[in-house]
C-alpha cells in the first residue's frame, strides 16, 4: 500500500494568555503524533473528548497550522500541501449548511472555488447527489427542507464533489438518530467501494469504528496511545487504556451491568498534562516509572504491526 | 387518522416480574395532544399504560420523536400549557392528574425528581452548584440555607465528586460534563425521592464517564431504593440498567416486556430493527441493517410502524394493534406476532 499522508512528529499548542498578571499557560492539543493513512484506507480516531481527535482532524485538513512538524502528502500527490486533496464533514449537519443556499449550489461550491461554470456546477452537484441517494430534484430546494439524516447526506455530497482522495469525517453520525446512523455509514462504506478514497473517520463510538475502519488510532490527551488493524485492536487490545474504553461501551446480552469496572477519573487538563505517561493517573497498572517517563510507541509483545505507548502493555 | 382501538388490557395482571416489589408508578390509557393548525389536535402519546414498581428501573427506548420526554415531562407534571391529558397517573396510591399546581411543586423534588441529558442548560449558570442543590433542602425539608449547603457538600460526596467542599462552590461552567451530571444526579436526590426521571442521562457524554454515570446510578439505587424510568434512545445503554423495557414508536409502546426476556426474544418487527441497526463490536457484518424512513411525517393508517415495517400488509395499513400479553409479562402491539 502506498502512503496518502504523511504525519510526521506533529505538535499542536496554543499559547493562553489570561491576562497581563497571570502566568502564561501552553495549552497541548497534540503532541509527538506521528502516523500515516494509505490509499483506499478507513482510519479511524478514538479517544474521550479533550484527547485531541478534532484538533487532529482539522491540521491534516490545513484548517489549523501545527506548532512543529510536518504533514506530507503522498508523492502521486505531487506533496503539493497548498492544494490538499481533503474534503471535511462535519458532526451536526445543521450547522454545517449554509440556510440560505441552495443545496445544488452548496455542493457544488468546492468547484466555484476552481472557476467550473454554474450550469457545469450544478449537472455535477445533481450527479453526486444521485450518488449519496438523494432526489435529484434536492439540488433546487434550501437546507431547512431536509431531515438531519439527509442534510448528513448532503454535506457528504458536497465533500465528494471535489474528488478528494482523502475524507476527513468529525463524529459524522453523532447527531443522528440510530435508525439513521446505520443507514450514513452504509453510505460511507458504499462510497468506498464504488471509488479509490481513504476516510479518516473521527469517533467516539467504537461500535461504528469496528463496523467501518481497517485501522485504528487511540488518542488521548494529545497522544497516540496505540495505533493497530481493526482486528488487533479490538480482538487484542495492548494498552490499558484501549482496554478500559472497550470495557465501557455498553452491550446488548451481558444483562444488568455489575458496577465498578468503569475506568476511574477523568481526562486531566491539557493545560498541565501529568508527568512521564498522561494516562498514568487513570491506569489500573500504573507504577513508579510510569510517573516519569514517557513511554514510547513500540510494538506490542508478538505483534510488530501493532504499536502501544505502555510500560507494561499486552 | 386515529382508527378506533380497543382499550390497552396490559398492566395489572401482566405485570408480574417483580411480585416481591410493590408498585410505585402506575399509568394508564395516557394520552398527550397539542392543538395544531386548523383545529386539529397532534396526539404525541397515545394510549399509554405501563407501571413501575418500588426501586425498579424501567427503560424506555425509542427514536426521537416518539413521545419518551412528552410521557415523562407528563409524569413530572411539566407539560408544556395547552397540552391536553387524559388517562391517568397514578403515584404511590395519589392521582397526580387531579394534582393543583401547589400540589405538583411539593410533590416534585421532594417525590419525583428529574435529571436531564444536558446538565449545562438544566442548571443555573449563575449560582454555585452547593447553592443550587441547597435550595431544594430549604424548600422541601425547611433546613436553614447553612445546613442544607452542609448537606449538600454531603451530597456531593456521595455522587463521588472529588474536593465536595470546593466543588460546591463552584459554578456549573467550571466542572466538566461528567461531574456536572453528577451534581444534577445529587440535587435530584436530595430529597430521597422514589422516583427518578432520568432522560439521556448520559447521552452528552463519554462511554467511560458513561459507564461511571451507570454505576453510579445502580449504586444509589441500591442504596436508597429509588425507582428510575430511564430514558434512551440507545438500547445497549438500557440493556446495562434497565428490568423492564418498554420500546416507543410514534407515541404508542410497541413492546413492552422484562429486559432479559426482550433482548433474548425480541417480539416486534420494530424491536428487532433497532437491535440489528446497532453495530456490534463483538461480530462485524458487512453491510448494517437498516430501518426504511424517518420517524415523523405523516402518521400512516392502521399500525404506526406499517410504512416501514418489513412484515406490513393490508390488514396492518387499516387497523391499528393493540398491546397485548403474548407470554407471560411479555407485551407487543403486531399483528404478525402469535
Amino acid at each position: 500500500m502506498n502512503a496518502l499522508v504523511e504525519v510526521d512528529n506533529l505538535n499542536l499548542h496554543f499559547p493562553i494568555d489570561d491576562g497581563f498578571f497571570k502566568e502564561k499557560l501552553t495549552l497541548r492539543a497534540l503532541t509527538d503524533v506521528s502516523f500515516s493513512v494509505e490509499e483506499d484506507e478507513t482510519l479511524a480516531i478514538v479517544g474521550e473528548s479533550g484527547s485531541g481527535k478534532t484538533t487532529l482532524g482539522y491540521t491534516i485538513s490545513g484548517l489549523l497550522t501545527p506548532t512543529s512538524g510536518r504533514i506530507k502528502f503522498g508523492a502521486a500527490l505531487g506533496g503539493h500541501s497548498q492544494k490538499r486533496p481533503v474534503q471535511l464533514v462535519f458532526q451536526d449537519p445543521f450547522s454545517a449548511l449554509d440556510p440560505r443556499m441552495m443545496v445544488g449550489d452548496i455542493v457544488a461550491e468546492p468547484l466555484r472555488l476552481q472557476g467550473v461554470s454554474r450550469a457545469e456546477r450544478l449537472q455535477q452537484a445533481d450527479d453526486v447527489l444521485e450518488q449519496v441517494g438523494l432526489p435529484a430534484e434536492s439540488a433546487r430546494r434550501y437546507p431547512h427542507e431536509f431531515s438531519g439524516g439527509q442534510r448528513q447526506r448532503i454535506a457528504i455530497a458536497r465533500a465528494l464533489i471535489a474528488k478528494p482522495k482523502l475524507i476527513v469525517a468529525d463524529e459524522p453520525l453523532s447527531a443522528l438518530d440510530v435508525s439513521i446512523q446505520s443507514q450514513i455509514l452504509n453510505l460511507l462504506n458504499k462510497i468506498k467501494r464504488d471509488r479509490t478514497i481513504s476516510y479518516l473517520f473521527i469517533s467516539h463510538d467504537l461500535g461504528v469504528v469496528h463496523h467501518l475502519a481497517d485501522r485504528v488510532i487511540v488518542l488521548y490527551l494529545g497522544r497516540i496511545m496505540e495505533i493497530a488493524s481493526r482486528q488487533d485492536l479490538f480482538a487484542t487490545p495492548s494498552h490499558p487504556y484501549t482496554q478500559a474504553l472497550l470495557e465501557s461501551v455498553p452491550r446488548i446480552g451481558r444483562g444488568r451491568r455489575k458496577p465498578g469496572q468503569a475506568l476511574k477519573g477523568e481526562i486531566p487538563t491539557p493545560l498541565s498534562p501529568p508527568p512521564g505517561c498522561v494516562f498514568h493517573t487513570r491506569c489500573p497498572r500504573a507504577q513508579e516509572v510510569c510517573r516519569r517517563q514517557i513511554p514510547e510507541l513500540l510494538p506490542a509483545p508478538g505483534r510488530p504491526e501493532q504499536l502501544s505507548a505502555c510500560h507494561f502493555k499486552d | 387518522m386515529s382508527v378506533a382501538t380497543p382499550a390497552l388490557e396490559v398492566v395489572g395482571a401482566g405485570h408480574v416480574a417483580q411480585p416481591d416489589r410493590p408498585r410505585l408508578l402506575r399509568v394508564s390509557s395516557l394520552s398527550v395532544s397539542f392543538p395544531g393548525a386548523e383545529g386539529r389536535e397532534s396526539e404525541v402519546v397515545s394510549e399509554l399504560s405501563y407501571e413501575i414498581a418500588q426501586g425498579e428501573t424501567l427503560g424506555v427506548v425509542g427514536e426521537s420523536g416518539c413521545g419518551k420526554t412528552m410521557t415523562s415531562l407528563a409524569i413530572m407534571g411539566l407539560l408544556p400549557s395547552g397540552a391536553k391529558v387524559s388517562g391517568s397517573i397514578e403515584f404511590d396510591g395519589k392521582d397526580l392528574t387531579a394534582f393543583s399546581p401547589r400540589q405538583w411543586r411539593n410533590h416534585r423534588g421532594r417525590e419525583v425528581a428529574m435529571v436531564f441529558q444536558e446538565p449545562m442548560t438544566a442548571m443555573n449558570p449563575v449560582m454555585k452548584v452547593g447553592q443550587q442543590i441547597a435550595e431544594v433542602l430549604v424548600k422541601h425539608e425547611r433546613l436553614s440555607k447553612r445546613a442544607a449547603f452542609g448537606r449538600a457538600v454531603e451530597l456531593l460526596a456521595s455522587v463521588h465528586i472529588p474536593s465536595p467542599e470546593r466543588r460546591a462552590q463552584d459554578y456549573p461552567h467550571q466542572l466538566s460534563g461528567g461531574m456536572r451530571q453528577r451534581a444534577m444526579i445529587a440535587m435530584a436526590l436530595a430529597c430521597r425521592p422514589k422516583l427518578l426521571v432520568a432522560d439521556e442521562p448520559t447521552t452528552a457524554l463519554d462511554v467511560t464517564v458513561q459507564a461511571q454515570i451507570l454505576d453510579l446510578m445502580l449504586e444509589l439505587q441500591d442504596t436508597y431504593g429509588t425507582a428510575i424510568q430511564f430514558i434512551s434512545h440507545n438500547l445497549a445503554v438500557v440493556s446495562e440498567v434497565a428490568h423492564q423495557l418498554m420500546v416507543m414508536y410514534s407515541g404508542r409502546i410497541v413492546e413492552y416486556a422484562p429486559a432479559e426476556d426482550l433482548f433474548a426474544n425480541p417480539l416486534h418487527p420494530y424491536t428487532q430493527g433497532l437491535i440489528r441497526t446497532l453495530p456490534d463490536i463483538a461480530q462485524p457484518m458487512a453491510e448494517l441493517y437498516t430501518i426504511p424512513g424517518s420517524v415523523g411525517g405523516k402518521r400512516p393508517s392502521g399500525c404506526r410502524f406499517s410504512n416501514r415495517c418489513p412484515l406490513a400488509d393490508a390488514r396492518c395499513r387499516e387497523a391499528e394493534p393493540a398491546l397485548r400479553e403474548v407470554t407471560l409479562s411479555h407485551h407487543v402491539a403486531c399483528f404478525k406476532v402469535n
